[in-house]
């Protein structure tokens, strides 16, 4: 199977260029489902390509294939090459199979919409991306990738571009994005520069070998981080994400939430010897930003009322825990923990896309509750979701967040008390959205007339089409903790750490040595700990918005996101505006200035020296005759005489 | 009985005919025409610019034949060191018959049909083709200066051959009596330099400098004719300042008429210069290379700063031609560097391709000014050109190729051509004139982008019905497939071409 491992993005590709030449004759839903059966192939070619690489022993998981030669040009020699190593093959699973049921779902979301079958389109095209991006040998064929999700993300966020808040969300996307493709880029320039190569392996082996200076891989470490900054929705570049959640909600899971987002993660993961090769405080920095960005965002999901930026928040703050992950040195526990995020998180996207299909176009959690009567098969799943992220045994997101506590405190207290403390507000504020949509009384009915229904207003359970992922992502937040055991005792040894013997061909250079710790001998009371931090979060939302023993805490400066969009709007508008006018001045007049003027200049020039151009024939064997004897001045007097 | 005797000790040289049948084909090919076109009823069906086209194709064939022996075996010369036998003289003869063939289709559009229609124009057409090649291979300057009149006697009467249009006649007339001066100039330059070496053999006078004592060389006289020479052949390049007649010329000629001038008579007018300055006049390297500095920079400040004013898109292309000179003077400056040497450097090469290059590029855009000018009685105003793009994409989009390429945009054959020049200058550490030259190239675009906006933005202002020509449209295919492919993949032409510089005396 490893030599097809090009069917893997060539299926979605395939897919892309059918529904662009037949998408209208295919119409609704044969051009779903023919999408949907791409990314399945996909998926199936992938697990073969997995079980392939099973097979061979641990040093041998790694399979380079050549497409052919992409930029052959003097000493720059990039391939279109597909690289697969676990890394890679992981990311492609996930990516392949959760995209598969994404795909399901939007078949029954996307019912009725006009433009059907171009939604698929972008959704294939989207895929494919993200294929180039983690199956790529060399940054380029990453950034290839890189750049082709950004730009689906921009369509999809705005596929609905009648709508004008959606059409700003997707500009925003754009802009922001920028700003972190910028640091891809110059990382990209200074790895040639230096090495000679963008290859994974030429770079990666250069960095372990010492064969590049620590200050140039800090610089390489770091800008590579500021495009993560900017794909992963991290401080201070996040604040397209909560905007992206104008985008229909497939998307939102698909892009927002389980792959598009985690690509800064899968390329820190990926450079990770070049981290290792870095200074000190190049780590320290991203588990910082890390660690800050998902307290930061856990506490403004406590004041959403829109059930999709309740999602979207808690999005960025996972994504925070990921970087703090890497930034301790927990590669593993980071792609982890991406992997059962993408499970949960992209049921409760669904979950909410459930919801608001089931609520006529609803998203304000304050019309809601009691759904759990009408929508039984999206309330359990969605409260499988809940507990997963929660972090309640046994279901998923306790493992993979666990893991990452434990590495964080290996590395430094503060950092895992920032862990624990967000950690009980995901618990809080998930289960306040459980509540909020969930139990209470029926919020809906007295809005009746704002959903346009025509007499009686009843929420219905979505059809079967949109349960079945549900029901299959839910399944897997529950049981997803088994590829990585901690060494408990209770848990069998031949059970513990799969993942991690998986990856650690990849991931060795950069993986943190933990054993031996303090904080590895108390692992297990540390899991105990996490244990009683979420129960206590979950138990305290209870008392607020389950029993009302509490008056809820929402102060309108959470709900703002502690006005940080706000103000970044306002400088941009005020003093940054007027910086932009006086640049663009400075522009018009100096530079343009400068160019008019050479035109003017050649313009007057030309004018002057054609009006010799007589068109009479005695001047112009004058001016012949003129040059005649001014190279015989110079050949004969100057040459010759002189 | 002196002349008896003179007769009797004189031994008919060893002709070799295959090697003299590139020459001979066209030449045959134009008695062809004139005996068997004069005896018969008019030729249907474009056969007389397809018979101009085969013959002209027959003897690039040839040629490619006798390139070939050449670089099997070793560069010498012909019938008693008349003409050289290197891949010097074959280069130019092949761009030479390139441009013959694609300009006899061209001009079967413009003449099929009108009373213009007949042999002449094609037998005219490869006899000057003739001397176009004979000006690239001689190795004798009278033989020079026989092709050079073969040529321009030939353009003179094309030029004038539109009896409808008074401007043709004019220019024709204009074309004439500067030329006539020029042609005096370099006959006398020849004549001072055999007073010196008393042979017009290029080898001999080679010979005599390399023998003769410095102040021999340093004769007021010698250089007096050196500089003679350096001014006729500069008139025939059209390099500043002796580039007054192009314009008018360019212009007031038809079209196809031009298309031949530009590229056929500037291969062979530049080819000779770079005969007679690089292969014959090595010794005096340092006294000619800074006056084609000047005419260089000269060329390329005027050419395109005059081009971007005019209104007429012959006249601008005329000035654009111009500039185009100044970029081969600047291979020839390159060259001179290290003219005699052994190695002898990229200069040669650069120009010759880029003449080969320029040929194909400059008989294309004519031909779509033939075609469009056509449809407005003859006018080339820059205003026909408005809207083309809605009229005819295909033709704009053919167009823009060779304006792009002329431009020097990567991608096409235009930007081999000017690397090729601007990197053998560079190689010679003439750093000046290269910049000047790249800064002369961005003055140009902005020349080729006005044609490019009147076309493709500009609304059509009139529904002016612009027919192409079958074979129009072939030779202009031919000439959009070659600079594409060429400016894609240059590296075979670099390779094939290497050779030139090894040239024969």
């Amino acid at each position: 199977m490893l030599d097809a491992l090009w069917l893997i993005p060539a299926a979605p590709l395939a897919g892309f260029i059918l529904i662009l030449l037949f998408g209208r004759r295919l119409g609704e839903p044969a051009a779903g489902y023919l999408a949907a059966t791409m990314v399945a192939v996909s998926f199936a070619v992938t697990v073969g390509v997995f079980f392939d690489l099973l097979g061979n022993d641990e040093h041998h998981r790694e399979h380079v294939l050549t497409l052919f030669s992409w930029v052959p040009v003097g000493d720059l020699q990039i391939d279109m090459a597909l690289l697969a190593d676990p890394l890679s093959i992981t990311m492609a699973l996930f990516i392949t199979g959760i995209g598969s049921l994404i795909h399901l779902f939007a078949i029954g979301y996307m019912h009725g919409d006009p433009k059907f079958s171009k939604f698929f389109l972008y959704l294939n095209l989207f895929v494919f991306s993200m294929l180039m991006l983690v199956l790529g040998e060399n940054l380029l064929v990453t950034f290839l990738g890189w750049e082709g999700v950004g730009a689906c993300s921009y369509f999809l966020i705005s596929f609905w571009h009648t709508r004008p808040s959606a059409a700003t969300a997707g500009k925003k996307a754009f802009v922001t994005n920028r700003i972190g493709d910028w640091g891809v880029m110059l990382a990209m320039f200074l790895g040639f520069t230096t090495v000679g190569s963008v290859s994974y392996g030429a770079l990666n082996h250069a960095a372990e070998e010492g064969g590049i200076a620590t200050s140039t891989a800090t610089g390489i470490a770091l800008l590579l981080f500021v495009g993560a900054v900017g794909k992963s929705a991290q401080l201070p570049l996040y604040l397209w994400l909560p905007d992206a959640m104008e985008g229909p909600t497939p998307v939102s899971a698909l892009i927002h939430a389980a792959t598009m987002v985690t690509a800064g993660v899968f390329l820190m993961t990926r450079m990770n010897p070049m981290l290792a090769a870095a200074a000190d405080w190049a780590p320290e920095i991203i588990a910082w930003t890390g660690a800050i960005t998902a307290l930061f965002a856990a506490s403004i999901a406590v004041a959403q009322n829109d059930i999709k930026k309740v999602l979207a928040y808690s999005t960025v703050s996972q994504l925070g825990y990921m970087f703090l992950a890497v930034g301790s040195g927990a590669y593993v526990a980071a792609i982890f923990h991406m992997v059962t995020h993408a499970f949960f998180k992209a049921l409760m996207f669904l979950g909410s896309g459930s919801v608001i299909h089931g609520m006529h176009e609803e998203q304000d959690m304050r019309r809601m509750g009691a759904l759990r009567v009408m929508m039984p098969v999206t309330a359990g799943t969605f409260i499988i979701g809940w507990l997963a992220i929660a972090g309640v045994p046994p279901f998923a997101g306790f493992w993979s967040k666990d893991e990452i506590l434990l590495f964080t405190l290996a590395s430094s207290p503060v950092l895992y008390v920032i862990g624990l403390i967000t950690a009980i507000l995901t618990a809080y504020y998930m289960t306040r959205q459980v509540l909020m949509v969930f139990f209470g009384e029926a919020r809906w009915e007295s809005h009746a007339e704002d959903h346009g229904a025509h007499g009686e207003f009843r929420p219905h359970e979505s059809p079967p089409v949109m349960l079945a992922p549900l029901v299959v992502l839910a399944g897997l937040s529950i049981v997803g903790g088994v590829i990585q055991l901690p060494s408990f005792g209770i848990i069998p040894k031949g059970w513990r750490h799969k993942l991690e013997d998986w990856l650690h061909p990849v991931v060795e250079p950069g993986e943190a040595v933990i054993k031996g710790t303090s904080a590895y001998d108390a692992k297990v009371w540390l899991a105990v700990l996490a244990i009683v931090c979420a129960l206590s979060g979950i138990a305290l939302a209870v008392a607020v918005y389950g029993r009302r023993r509490l008056r809820a805490i929402e102060p309108q400066l959470l709900a703002d996101g502690w006005r940080y969009d706000a103000g970044v709007s306002a400088f941009m508008g005020g003093p940054g505006r007027r910086a932009f006018d006086a640049l663009a001045r400075f522009d018009a007049r100096v530079v343009d200035g400068a160019v008019n003027g050479v035109a003017t200049l050649v313009a007057s020039t030309s004018g002057r020296v054609r009006r010799l151009q007589t068109g009479n024939v005695r001047s112009y064997a004058g001016i012949v005759g003129a040059g005649v004897v001014l190279v015989l001045i110079w050949f004969v007097i100057v040459r010759g005489v002189l | 009985m002196i002349a008896q005797s003179t007769i009797a000790d004189y031994v008919a040289p060893g002709v070799d005919w295959f090697a003299l049948s590139p020459y001979l084909v066209p030449a045959a090919g134009a008695l062809v025409l004139m005996v068997v076109g004069a005896l018969t009823p008019t030729w249907p069906r474009g056969l007389y610019a397809a018979f101009t086209a085969a013959c002209a194709v027959g003897a690039g064939v040839l040629s490619l034949f006798v390139w070939d022996d050449i670089t099997d075996g070793a560069p010498g010369t012909l019938v008693a060191g008349a003409l050289s036998h290197d891949t010097f003289a074959h280069l130019v003869a092949l761009t030479v018959l390139v441009a013959t063939a694609l300009v006899a289709l061209v001009t079967d559009g413009t003449l099929r049909g009108t009373s213009g229609d007949g042999p002449e124009m094609y037998a005219l057409m490869l006899v000057a083709a003739v001397g176009a090649m004979v000006m690239g291979a001689a190795n004798d300057l009278i033989v020079l200066f026989l092709g050079l009149e073969t040529l321009s006697l030939a353009l003179y009467v094309m030029a004038a051959s539109d009896r409808r249009r008074t401007a043709s006649g004019e220019a024709g007339l204009k074309y004439f009596v500067l030329g006539g001066f020029a042609s005096a100039f370099l006959l006398y330059g020849i004549a001072l330099l055999y007073g010196a070496a008393r042979s017009t053999n290029i080898g001999e006078i080679v010979e005599y400098f390399q023998t003769s004592v410095p102040t021999e060389r340093n004769d007021a006289l010698v250089l007096a004719g050196v500089a003679l020479l350096v001014v006729g052949l500069g008139f025939k390049v059209a390099a500043v300042p002796f580039h007054v007649w192009s314009p008018d010329v360019y212009q007031g000629a038809p079209s196809n008429v031009t298309a031949f001038m530009a590229s056929v008579g500037k291969a062979g007018a530049v080819a000779a210069m770079a005969r007679v300055l690089i292969v014959a006049l090595p010794f005096h390297r340092d006294d000619w290379r800074p006056v084609i500095w000047v005419l260089a920079v000269a060329s390329l400040v005027v050419g395109s700063l005059l081009a971007v004013v005019q209104t007429d898109v012959k006249r601008m292309l005329a000035y654009s031609s111009v500039s185009h000179a100044g970029f081969l003077l600047v291979g020839i400056e390159a060259a001179g560097h290290r003219a005699g040497e052994d190695a002898a450097g990229s200069g040669l090469q650069s120009v010759l391709v880029y003449l080969a290059l320029y040929g194909v590029l400059v008989v294309g855009s004519f031909g779509v000014i033939t075609v469009v000018s056509a449809a407005r009685g003859g006018s080339s105003d820059l205003a026909s050109f408005d809207g083309l793009a809605q009229r005819r994409p295909v033709l704009a989009l053919a167009m823009t190729v060779f304006l792009l390429a002329q431009a020097g945009v990567p991608l096409t054959s235009g930007f081999v051509a000017k690397w090729g020049v601007i990197q053998a200058a560079v190689d010679e550490r003439s750093y000046a004139v290269a910049i000047i030259a790249m800064v002369a190239a961005v003055i140009a675009a902005f020349l080729y982008l006005r044609i490019m906006v009147s076309m493709w933005l500009k609304p059509a202002d009139n529904d002016d019905a612009v027919a192409v020509p079958g074979l129009t449209a072939v030779a202009v295919g031919i000439a959009v497939a070659v600079t594409i492919a060429v400016g894609v993949y240059p590296q075979w032409l670099l390779d094939a071409t290497d050779v030139v510089s090894q040239y024969a005396r």
